[in-house]
């Protein structure tokens, strides 16, 4: 296991810039979310990290080595790859073993059986170890996919999207999964996901790309609780924090263009009237679509909430963000 | 009433039942002539209408393989009994077998040089074909047309700088030089063939086995290769059945130790050229490999291309 950082990186394809001086440092042992829309740079990083695709400026160490130069193979490096790519000659079995079998690991045959089958079981796969590759349903290339980078022990792990095709309880289970045997092993682990509770729950670190930048960096509760623009602070928060015009409210500061409110920064009950334009029974919370002046904000209230469409709700700002005109954060 | 647009009705299958067998029936009807011409007596072969029903020889085979001289019934008497049966096959037109033919050797040249040539061809078409479907190739386009343009003439029309060359070389009649020689003209139908093949590979395998701790050489053998089977069959028929029917540089440059089957046969036919048989069978025969060839590799064309386990 080993620390990675990244200084300076920067690439272009084409016009396009990917990334664009990125600099951090991922601890060794953390788990590092990378946020960010489509396009963001994201899975440029992990293919920059894993020596797929080479930076234009910039360095990247691991363990202290400066990888520049290196192949995939030298750096020690495990990926899931968004697309499974699992070998569609091969048995899951085989796909598997792979990794294992390679000139660099030459791993004993009975070592191999026995990491592939505990793997398999962690996995829920064991059935379909005599499957080929392409007779696999998405779920299940996933989790084979998922399986061909933890049976290796690499300095790090990268891993594009591995939950996004399973089936909600799947999902669940191997997020405790893929937390604890990064937690257990104290593996370094850099991930890419759009799914927020995939984020909050597993990171130990969060960082936020915007169009190749990298705008935080933090724990996912400093990303939450103190981002520094509004899009830091739209990457999470369900429901999205609502963006107003700061001077709906009294007491905006100067320089504020416009004020960040996420449901627990909404008392009701207080201050001035809204009504309430639909009700959202989810079960375990209630979301109320208000209108405010003339704006429309979701927040969320009692699961067991007697409102309904028409009816005014007072509310207040507690402690909101106040962003300037440039999306940064200004309080 | 249940309707399909998929599944097509009785009389349409009848149909294109129909249609295909008789299809077969025009295609394999010269083969089967060569092949029942192979088994009949000379009188019969030229038999005019020609006989469908005849009595069954195997005099054409007997002399596609032996040297014979004619004898006289004098000398003949002097030989005593024939030993086996084929040489009874040779007494009966009145001749005694002086030797083997040359056929066996000339077959053998064309294995030679057919499959090696298919086999060099297979080589170096599917490294420049992944060359230029992965790496950045200065010029690629430029040169994939190059490579297309050898082969917008006739091979033959540039026979004779070729056999200048083949001359001032000492590769005339040499193995060798017939090897390379089809391998050259081949080698850019192989080149387009397999890039088309290893397009279709989706890069990601690849980048998973270089990330799974493999160098690129091995990511190509043991990821790629395996994949690219159905094109390398394919392509492989195509060069063999080239190499394996060429006749007009075969003539032009080989005679002797290097000569292949397709320029022997017809001089089988002998004074008078009346042994239809025995070049007939000399055809039989040579069409066996590129048959059992192409039924080896049938798996591979039959299965199709795979579909991957990448999400697209």
């Amino acid at each position: 296991m080993a620390e990675v950082s990244l200084s300076g990186v920067t690439k272009r394809f084409g016009a396009d810039v990917a990334l664009d001086n990125v600099t951090m440092t991922i601890p060794d042992g953390s788990f590092v979310v990378l946020l960010g829309p489509t396009g963001a740079g994201k899975t440029t990083t992990l293919r920059m990290v894993s020596g797929l695709d080479v930076p234009d400026a910039g360095h990247i160490m691991i363990d202290g080595r400066d990888m520049t130069g290196l192949t995939p193979a030298q750096r020690d490096v495990a990926m899931v790859f968004q697309q499974y790519s699992l070998y569609p000659h091969m048995t899951v079995r085989e796909n598997l073993e792979f990794p294992l079998k390679s000139p660099i690991l030459k791993t004993p045959q009975d070592q191999i059986r026995r990491k592939v089958d505990e793997i398999a079981d962690i996995l829920q796969i064991r059935h379909k170890l005599d499957n080929k590759a392409t007779e696999l349903s998405g779920g299940e290339m996933q989790r084979v996919s998922i399986g061909r980078a933890l049976v290796r022990k690499p300095s790090v792990y990268l891993m594009d999207e591995p939950l996004s095709s399973l089936d909600a309880k799947l999902r669940a289970d191997l997020r405790v999964e893929l937390k604890s045997i990064q937690a257990d092993s104290g593996a370094t682990l850099l991930y890419v996901t759009h799914d927020q509770i995939e984020a909050m729950t597993m990171a130990t670190h969060v960082g936020v790309l915007d169009h190749g930048r990298l705008v935080q960096f933090g724990s996912p509760r400093e990303i939450y609780e103190d981002p520094v623009s509004i899009y830091a602070a739209s990457r999470l928060g369900q429901p999205r924090i609502n963006v107003l015009p700061a001077d709906v409210f009294a007491g905006a500061p100067s320089g504020a263009v416009n004020i960040g409110l996420r449901p627990e920064q909404i008392i009701q009950g207080e201050g001035e009237d809204s009504f309430v334009q639909r009700v959202e029974h989810l079960g375990d919370q209630t979301r109320l679509h208000l209108t405010f002046k003339s704006h429309d904000l979701i927040t969320v209230t009692d699961a067991h909430t007697e409102l309904k469409n028409g009816d005014i709700v007072k509310i207040r700002p507690s402690k909101p963000f106040y962003f300037g005109a440039d999306g940064a954060r200004v309080a | 009433m249940s309707f399909s647009v998929t599944e097509p009705n009785k009389g349409t299958k009848w149909f294109a039942g129909v249609l295909v067998v008789g299809y077969a029936l025009i295609t394999i009807a010269p083969l089967l002539w060569i092949i029942a011409t192979g088994f009949k007596s000379p009188a019969d072969s030229i038999a005019y209408p020609p006989k469908v029903v005849f009595e069954p020889s195997l005099e054409g085979y007997v002399n596609l393989f032996t040297e014979r001289t004619r004898a006289t019934p004098d000398m003949l008497e002097a030989q005593g009994e024939p030993k086996n049966w084929y040489e009874q096959i040779a007494r009966d037109q009145g001749t005694v077998i002086s030797g083997p033919s040359r056929y066996g050797e000339r077959f053998l040249n064309s294995v030679i040089i057919g499959f090696g040539s298919t086999a060099l061809c297979m080589i170096l078409g599917t490294a420049a074909a992944y060359a230029f479907s992965r790496f950045r190739v200065p010029l690629k386009d430029d040169l994939l047309f190059f490579i297309l343009s050898t082969r917008m003439m006739p091979p033959i029309a540039v026979a004779i700088p070729i056999f200048l060359m083949f001359r001032n070389l000492g590769l005339n009649d040499t193995h060798l030089g017939m090897i390379l020689l089809y391998t050259g003209v081949n080698l850019s139908l192989s080149v387009w063939l397999l890039k088309g093949f290893i397009d279709e590979i989706p890069i990601e395998y690849e980048e998973a086995a270089l990330i799974d701790g493999y160098t690129r050489f091995q990511a190509f053998y043991k990821v790629v290769l395996p994949q690219a089977a159905t094109g390398i069959a394919s392509t492989a028929i195509f060069c063999l059945i080239f190499a394996w029917n060429e006749y007009a540089f075969a003539v032009l440059l080989t005679s002797g130790t290097a000569q292949t089957a397709p320029p022997f046969i017809p001089t089988i036919i002998g004074v008078g050229g009346k042994d239809w048989p025995a070049v007939a069978a000399g055809a039989t025969i040579f069409l066996v490999p590129v048959m059992v060839f192409t039924i080896l590799l049938r798996k591979h064309l039959l299965r199709g291309i795979t579909f991957g386990a990448v999400r697209k």
